[in-house]
């Protein structure tokens, strides 16, 4: 097959975007076509592979970390896709188990849930928990066991949070595949969530933690900012903005356009 | 009041919301929410009851009610009595048949737009078949201005969305200069902020601005960030052409997106009062509101208040029209696959929201999409675009290879949106046009140019790179 390029393609250095494809006719070339069809059948795989949930508990336990692994009214994976209200309340068995706990005051709660890409959390989770979970311990916060959540969506972290009676509430979840990055992570950040009260308006996001997307440096800086900020103004979400003048910003500046310099 | 007897049944459907649920094509968001029909023939049923009801019904039997719901004010206090007079006796069935005639021109439709709300739209399309979505929809015709003129006959606009998935300026600039060597940008240029970060935005903000200026493109940028990050953009002196803002059909669902109607006035006001649309010419460029759209996020915010979603989403198009927007754009396989199943319900919802927003008198674009969770495919885009245009849909996106890295799903590329302008002889906005072929990107028939050399306009930005040469 020929390997049709624009004249452009050095432009492929600053950006994973399918840019410079060369065209058949106006029309996508042939090996263009193929590579979508292969990115988006890895994607489509991915979707449905399961998260292994106690691989998932050894790691963190390893880092010296308490687990609880749970699950939402979400039975299966087909009825997680079609029913999302499901996967944000938190199952009998799970309601049972976490009473089984002390319900001591806590300050934050840490929640890891599957959410749409088994994979972003496999890869992703540990090593975030790992600078994560220091940093709030630093900060003599109580927290609970990092709970685990099987077919979670991110709403299920202010059941947890409700529980605990937590101030802060940490979701790590799985974000829809994408094409050329199906182990993207999020994290959602909510203060005083409170389950069935808290909306996406009271959330702050930060989304995209994957290897050619947000480092986990950077996601852990502007996360700490939040929860300070909203430790300081007692609310999170659209109200809160993330002002913080940070790596990322810094390096915007230095970086080069070549559209424009 | 909304009875039927029908194949032996009979069905009391008891409000007037609750029939408009049960009328509606199945999808999966109105299961999930319990108002769909249980069956094929109550939902026949529903239709053959709401064909017999007076469009003059729904001034008297709001949705949601008045006192709870500052939509559903805005619809009934600023509803154009006069402007609905040519079709104040018709009941549903027959405001359909009335659509469809020949006598129903693009002048009759323009006039009474304002006399019509969007449950009353809502209504006639649950009884339309596609082909009926869409010959009544391309008799529409919605032109707005803001450097260039959108909507005009046989033209088709793009949304270039050179997104990135940290925001890095270079990597914004080559899908930008990617798509526009594609022939992408006419409707504006807009980024989706990785983060809704109120520097981050402004520096975008200020990058879109520096390069549609330097290479004088009749184009205008927009940053997809909360109208609360916009404003305390514009605020600051930032560059602001469109305000972007989600938009949803219920206040309930509004207030979980951070918006109300009064904030969106406040920000409509401070952009009017920039006057950036006339920079390139003396128009009268001053649509300059972008609002998303789409079936189901009312539903995700658990704030449907009963309603089916398709007329959840006409009811956000209340609030569009309001703001007079430059684009308003239906993002409809985005949301997933609990709201949209698969490729079939996608198609149609699109096709709906287009004509419901039409003939509200809306420049409706259409994010022809789906996720990596849903049940469809490429095929299934194509024929979403390829009747999207038939109907004489006012933009598309333009992403590279269809594929967008940061927002991670998959839309219309830069490829797609040449293949139904070549098929469909559509045509860029005018201005974008003249640019196009002035830069030797386009030749005289929208053709891409032979590609020997780059385009001498982004030869020297391009040679830096390489260190010289063609590139």
């Amino acid at each position: 097959m020929v390997d049709s390029k624009d004249l452009w393609h050095s432009l492929n250095q600053f950006t994973p975007a399918r840019i410079a494809q060369g065209r058949a006719g106006m029309s996508q070339t042939t090996r263009n076509s193929l590579e979508f069809q292969l990115a988006h059948a890895l994607a489509r795989d991915a979707v449905n592979i399961p998260l292994d949930f106690s691989q998932l508990e050894q790691r963190i336990n390893t880092l010296g970390y308490t687990t609880l692994t749970l699950q939402t009214q979400a039975e299966n994976q087909r009825m997680y896709l079609q029913r999302p209200d499901l996967g944000r309340l938190l199952s009998e068995s799970a309601v049972r188990c976490l009473q089984q706990y002390p319900n001591i005051q806590t300050d934050a709660v840490v929640v890891v849930a599957d959410g749409l890409s088994s994979k972003a959390i496999e890869q992703h989770a540990v090593p975030f928990l790992n600078l994560l979970l220091p940093e709030l311990q630093a900060k003599a916060y109580q927290l609970p066991p990092v709970c685990l959540i099987k077919h979670g969506r991110v709403a299920i972290g202010d059941a947890v949070a409700d529980h605990y009676a937590a101030r802060l509430c940490i979701v790590l979840i799985g974000e829809r595949p994408g094409l050329s990055s199906p182990d993207s992570m999020g994290i959602y950040f909510t203060y005083k969530a409170k389950s069935g009260i808290s909306t996406d308006a009271d959330r702050n996001c930060i989304s995209n933690i994957h290897n050619n997307g947000l480092s986990y440096d950077l996601a852990l800086k502007k996360l700490l900012f939040l929860l300070n900020e909203s430790e300081k103004c007692q609310f999170s979400g659209v109200n809160l903005k993330d002002e913080t003048i940070e790596t990322a910003l810094n390096n915007q500046r230095q970086q080069a356009n070549f559209l424009l310099d | 009041m909304y009875k039927a007897y029908i194949a032996n049944l009979s069905y009391d459907f008891k409000t007037l919301r609750n029939l408009m649920a049960k009328a509606t094509p199945p999808r999966s968001g109105d299961y999930l929410a319990g108002v769909a029909a249980a069956n094929n023939l109550e939902r026949v049923a529903a239709q053959w009851v709401l064909a017999d009801v007076p469009l003059k019904q729904f001034l008297n039997e709001a949705l949601v009610p008045y006192e709870q719901d500052e939509i559903t004010r805005l619809i009934i206090d600023e509803h154009d009595s006069v402007a609905f007079a040519p079709v104040s006796h018709l009941t549903v069935g027959d405001f359909r048949n009335w659509l469809l005639s020949e006598q129903t021109t693009t002048e009759v439709l323009t006039a009474i737009a304002a006399g019509l709300t969007p449950e009353m739209v809502a209504a006639v399309s649950k009884i339309m078949r596609i082909q009926d979505l869409i010959l009544v929809a391309k008799k529409c015709r919605v032109i707005t201005r803001f450097r260039g003129t959108i909507g005009l006959e046989n033209r088709l606009s793009t949304r270039l969305q050179p997104n990135h998935p940290t925001d890095n300026p270079a990597g914004v600039a080559a899908s930008l200069l990617d798509g526009l060597l594609y022939g992408c940008g006419d409707a504006v240029i807009g980024i989706n902020p990785a983060s809704d970060n109120l520097e981050a935005t402004s520096r975008l903000l200020t990058m879109l601005n520096d390069v549609i200026d330097r290479y004088a493109i009749p184009t205008q940028s927009c940053v997809l960030a909360h109208v609360t990050t916009t404003l305390k953009a514009i605020e600051q002196g930032a560059p602001v052409d469109l305000v972007f803002q989600s938009i949803a059909g219920t206040q309930k669902a509004n207030d979980s997106f951070g918006i109300n109607l009064a904030l969106l006035h406040e920000a409509h006001l401070a952009a009017l009062e920039l006057k950036r649309g006339s920079l390139f010419d003396n128009g009268m460029g001053n649509n300059c509101m972008y609002f998303e759209t789409g079936q189901g996020s009312a539903l995700s915010a658990n704030a449907h208040q009963g309603l089916d979603q398709q007329t959840c989403e006409a009811r956000a198009y209340a609030v569009a029209r309001k703001f007079k927007p430059l684009l308003v754009n239906t993002v409809v396989g985005f949301i997933g696959p609990e709201y949209l199943y698969d490729g079939k319900q996608i198609i149609r919802a699109g096709l709906e929201d287009h004509f419901c927003g039409k003939l509200l008198g809306l420049p409706m674009g259409c994010d022809v999409c789906y996720t990596n969770h849903a049940e469809a495919d490429q095929d299934d885009m194509d024929m979403l675009l390829t009747q999207f245009a038939v109907a004489g849909g006012t933009f598309i996106m333009g992403i590279p290879g269809a594929d967008d890295v940061m927002l991670n799903y998959q839309s219309t590329s830069f490829h797609d949106a040449l293949y139904v302008r070549q098929v469909l002889g559509l045509r860029p906005a005018p201005e974008f046009e003249r640019w196009l072929q002035q830069h030797g990107i386009f030749n005289a028939d929208n053709q891409l140019m032979a590609q020997r050399e780059l385009p001498a306009l982004f030869k020297p930005a391009l040679q830096k790179l390489t260190g010289g040469g063609n590139g």
